[in-house]
């Protein structure tokens, strides 16, 4: 069960690379590439924490 | 078009900001009525009973975690220096995987143990008096700061609303001061249900409202690409060289680490009702991340706009001024200054419960009976704000921010000792001592002597980085070194109260943590 939490590592590389985001294009809705990642990381980030948390609950 | 310095009085912004910012206060003392508890004992005064759901945990997590002082200056620090200042996004995006890794650790161990504070579990982890003085010197002193700022953000909103002198910040401390005293940490928590709605109402209006009137988010873009780079210290809409791009990556990681070390941040964990609150809070609470990023987007449409301030923390007080009517303008200025009284009201708690626990107990006195330690508690809840208070009227604003910067690194110098002692005990008490003392002499050094600039051209690494990050990598050399030298010599001394299972975040939902008088008013 706990090898769930290694998708949390997930959004951490994805964000602290900025290598991955740092520029213009593609744009969407008039916000560069580096603005509108960053926002679709937001619930992509709470959907994995979701999910996470779904598979490691114990019901009780 | 000369920089802004000053308003004028918006009278009918200011009668709505008055009107709700009264409603405010009739909640915060009604807030002792709630969810019933006994106000004399610190458990109930100081973590609310430990009994919040879900629900109140997201308000009050939110609430005070994103500050008032962030919504002023995180769109104020965009404003002037463009994508460096939108590490805030990515921050305050994987703090909640962090946290839920981490917190639901802690909140088992103090919930088994009675633990009030992170130096409380420090305390019974390691045995050891100077290190859970170390931790409780630290919160204190970057809780202080901190606390000021939400007062300085509550000044720039009136600033906003044309009123001045210092009068009205002293009336807006007083009830502060006086809902704390009574209702504890219940007065933010239910506060926190009317400031989130507002701050949501503003923000949501202003998203769509403000780009309609500057041209869209195309133009708004375009704007900032034009006027950052022509600032005295050029901007950027893109962090495009490398050493823009370690500085960004290690702020938010940095950052992110340190937030949830604060008192405040543990106060607010400690207070909900189960490890699974807290989890799965860790999921909802990114919805306040998605409004600071919109929120940091208004320092754009402020240069679209063609917004000019004096200093930039006028940004959005000034650029809502302009876009809205009055009576909404007074609406967005209620949600930021009422969003101050949350934060505000939370860490003083949090300072409280660290110094009646960790200091009064460990050494004024150790009978301290549990009527006795919440009315201390209370009194010092008192002598923190006054002290922020003071900071903001006598000091240079400048300061408080500096040291609020300092405050971060200060705080990440506890990780080694509370985050890595939730999972082992390997590291020494002296190592750790040791570590803590190196890691907070480097880090202020480094800061100061770099006029608070928060990053630093470090030499081997040869980058960029946060100063908090290199005094943390300091930090844990120093603590795993000596820990090796020591190995087990001096550890027989000192007990672990706690076990391995106290920690399982797998563990069943236990009951809401006793409580001696529960149910008697």
């Amino acid at each position: 069960m706990r090898i769930w939490y290694v998708l949390l590592a997930v959004p951490l590389v994805a964000l602290l690379y900025p290598p991955l985001y740092a520029k213009e294009d593609p744009e969407l809705f008039g916000f560069p590439f580096f603005y509108w990642y960053q926002f679709a990381w937001v619930p992509l980030t709470a959907g994995i924490t979701y999910f996470v948390y779904r598979m490691t609950r114990v019901d009780s | 078009m000369n920089p802004i310095e000053s308003f004028e009085t918006d009278w009918t912004a200011l009668v709505i900001f008055i009107l709700l910012f009264g409603v405010v206060t009739v909640l915060g003392f009604a807030a002792a009525r709630w969810k019933r508890g006994d106000l004399d004992l610190l458990d109930e005064w100081g973590l609310g009973g430990r009994r919040f759901g879900t629900v109140i945990t997201w308000f009050l997590l939110g609430g005070d975690l994103f500050t008032a002082y962030t919504f002023i200056a995180v769109p104020a620090l965009v404003f002037a220096v463009g994508a460096g200042g939108f590490f805030a996004l990515p921050y305050t995006i994987i703090v909640f995987p962090l946290v839920f890794l981490v917190m639901p650790r802690l909140w088992a161990v103090a919930s088994k143990h009675r633990y009030v504070t992170a130096a409380d579990f420090v305390k019974g982890r390691y045995g050891s008096m100077p290190l859970a003085t170390a931790v409780t010197f630290t919160g204190l002193l970057a809780t202080m700061p901190y606390i000021a700022l939400q007062l300085v953000g509550i000044e720039f909103v009136l600033k906003g609303l044309g009123v001045s002198g210092e009068w009205p910040l002293i009336v807006a401390f007083a009830i502060l001061a006086a809902f704390t005293y009574t209702s504890g940490l219940r007065a933010p928590a239910m506060i926190a249900l009317v400031k989130d709605t507002l701050i949501y109402l503003t923000v949501i209006v202003a998203v769509i409202y403000i780009p309609s009137k500057v041209g869209g988010f195309d133009n708004i873009f375009a704007s900032a690409a034009e006027a950052l780079p022509e600032r005295d210290t050029p901007g950027a809409l893109i962090p495009g060289t490398p050493d823009a791009q370690v500085a960004y990556a290690s702020l938010a990681l940095g950052s992110a680490m340190a937030l949830f070390l604060y008192p405040h941040a543990i106060t607010a964990v400690l207070s909900s009702r189960s490890q699974d609150v807290v989890r799965r809070n860790m999921s909802l609470l990114p919805a306040w991340t998605f409004l600071l990023g919109l929120m940091a987007l208004f320092g754009y449409m402020a240069i679209a706009a063609g917004i000019s301030v004096a200093e930039p923390n006028l940004t959005v007080p000034a650029l809502f001024r302009d876009m809205f009517p009055s009576w909404f303008f007074g609406v967005a200025c209620a949600a930021i200054a009422i969003g101050a009284l949350v934060p505000a009201a939370v860490m003083s708690i949090a300072a409280a419960n660290l110094f009646t626990r960790n200091v009064w107990k460990q050494f004024v006195n150790p009978n301290v009976t549990d009527r006795q330690e919440s009315q201390i508690a209370k009194i010092v809840s008192l002598v923190v704000k006054a002290g922020a208070l003071g900071f903001v009227l006598f000091l240079p604003t400048k300061f408080s921010i500096d040291l609020q910067l300092l405050g971060g690194v200060w705080m990440l110098q506890t990780l080694p000792t509370v985050v890595i002692g939730l999972y082992t005990h390997w590291f020494h008490r002296w190592g750790l001592l040791a570590g803590w003392a190196v890691g907070m002499t480097v880090g202020t050094w480094i800061a100061v002597s770099q006029d608070y600039v928060p990053v630093w051209d470090t030499p081997i690494v040869g980058a960029t980085m946060y100063t908090g990050v290199v005094a943390l990598f300091v930090n844990l050399v120093v603590a795993a070194s000596i820990s090796l030298v020591f190995g087990q010599r001096w550890r027989g001394d000192a007990v672990d109260e706690t076990e391995p299972e106290d920690y399982d975040e797998l563990h069943e939902t236990r009951e809401p943590a006793p409580t001696v008088s529960a149910g008697v008013a």
